[in-house]
């Protein structure tokens, strides 16, 4: 005989294979009708070929904006803007060099990602080397000396005999 | 005692300059225009669409150029301040109307009072980049032979207008 729990299950999953089926025909008319609605993907810009310089360009450029954001990744109406500049710039037929320099004369290094080498930025480019170097001759000058400190110690042979004498001591009392 | 006091001598170093860190503001780009000749620029007039002002027409007189738009809400803060001072008669004001709709910038004028000598408009922020606008508003105090002085980025206050916008002006006024 058939428990109240088995028929539950019973009838559950008679249940679960009727919504299987509505899904399947659900789906069956999505699939089918779907094509209809869906259009061509609209391409972002004209040229292609534009757009790919355009997006290598702004990728290393900071949105003055959204200051963590680059202008290639950015929503903001600003990156849209100098987007825009950039591909019309593009088209003038003008060398990344020159983009990136008429970005510069107009917002500082600041929208650079990759900061130029100049007096300014002596500290950024060469501290963290300099951090370095002071870290690394400070650990040889520790690890020198230790090993001094290491070899002085060493224990005369009366130090030893009581160090034995404490552990056989300790020995004796642990046992009783 | 030097054990203790490397890393204190240490952390105070590093403490003092997070703590210049939080005082800075990461929105005040330094701008690379300053002492530079301001962009030229030739623009329809917000009030009569016909007319056109050219950058050069200022040559011979200190002037202030504010940048704002009736979708800026920061631009409504320091707008009384504007009219003030443009009442004062100390400097003409000119604005750069940005990135706005006529009508809604017309009627912002009406409600908020219109400090400018002449409003021109830039609908689709072409002039904007040349002067590096990126937050606005923002206010340019351009010289007598078209040099940019000083960049105000965010409105201005009644402390920045009297530390140092207004002593600046009256310096750049006195000279040739």
């Amino acid at each position: 005989m058939l428990k109240n729990n088995d028929l539950y299950c019973f009838v559950a999953k008679r249940q679960v294979n009727r919504i299987k089926g509505l899904i399947f025909i659900l789906f069956l008319f999505l699939i089918t009708t779907s094509v209809g609605w869906s259009k061509e993907a609209v391409p972002v810009a004209e040229d292609p070929v534009v757009e790919k310089r355009m997006l290598a360009l702004t990728m290393d450029l900071r949105c003055l904006v959204c200051q963590n954001e680059s202008i290639a990744d950015s929503r903001a109406d600003f990156s849209n803007d100098i987007r825009r500049e950039i591909r019309e710039q593009i088209k003038a037929n003008k060398t990344d060099q020159e983009i990136v320099q008429f970005l510069v004369d107009r917002y500082g290094d600041f929208v650079l990602y990759n900061p130029p080498m100049k007096p300014t930025t002596m500290l950024l480019w060469f501290g963290p080397v300099i951090l370095f170097v002071i870290g690394l001759v400070s650990l040889i000058v520790y690890l020198r000396r230790r090993r001094v400190q290491i070899e002085d110690v060493s224990l005369s042979q009366v130090q030893l005999e009581r160090a034995e004498a404490l552990l056989n001591e300790n020995k004796k009392g642990k046992n009783v | 005692m030097m054990r203790y006091l490397i890393p204190l001598v240490a952390f105070i170093v590093l403490a003092a300059f997070l703590l210049v860190g939080l005082t800075l503001n990461p929105r005040q780009v330094p701008s690379p225009l300053i002492d530079k000749p301001a962009p030229i620029f030739q623009l329809n007039h917000l009030h009569e669409p016909d007319r056109l002002m050219a950058s050069k027409d200022n040559l011979g007189k200190v002037w202030l150029l504010n940048v704002w738009a009736s979708w800026c809400v920061a631009c409504r803060d320091e707008h009384p301040l504007l009219v003030q001072l443009a009442n004062s008669g100390i400097v003409p004001i000119y604005g750069l109307n940005y990135k706005d709709e006529r009508t809604t910038a017309l009627q912002w004028l009406k409600r908020y009072g219109d400090p400018y000598t002449i409003s021109i408009v830039d609908p689709d922020g072409r002039v904007g980049i040349d002067y590096g606008v990126y937050g606005v508003p923002e206010t340019y105090v351009i010289d007598k032979k078209g040099i940019i002085r000083h960049k105000q980025i965010g409105p201005v206050t009644v402390d920045s207008l009297q530390k140092t916008i207004i002593p600046l002006i009256i310096e750049l006024q006195k000279q040739a």
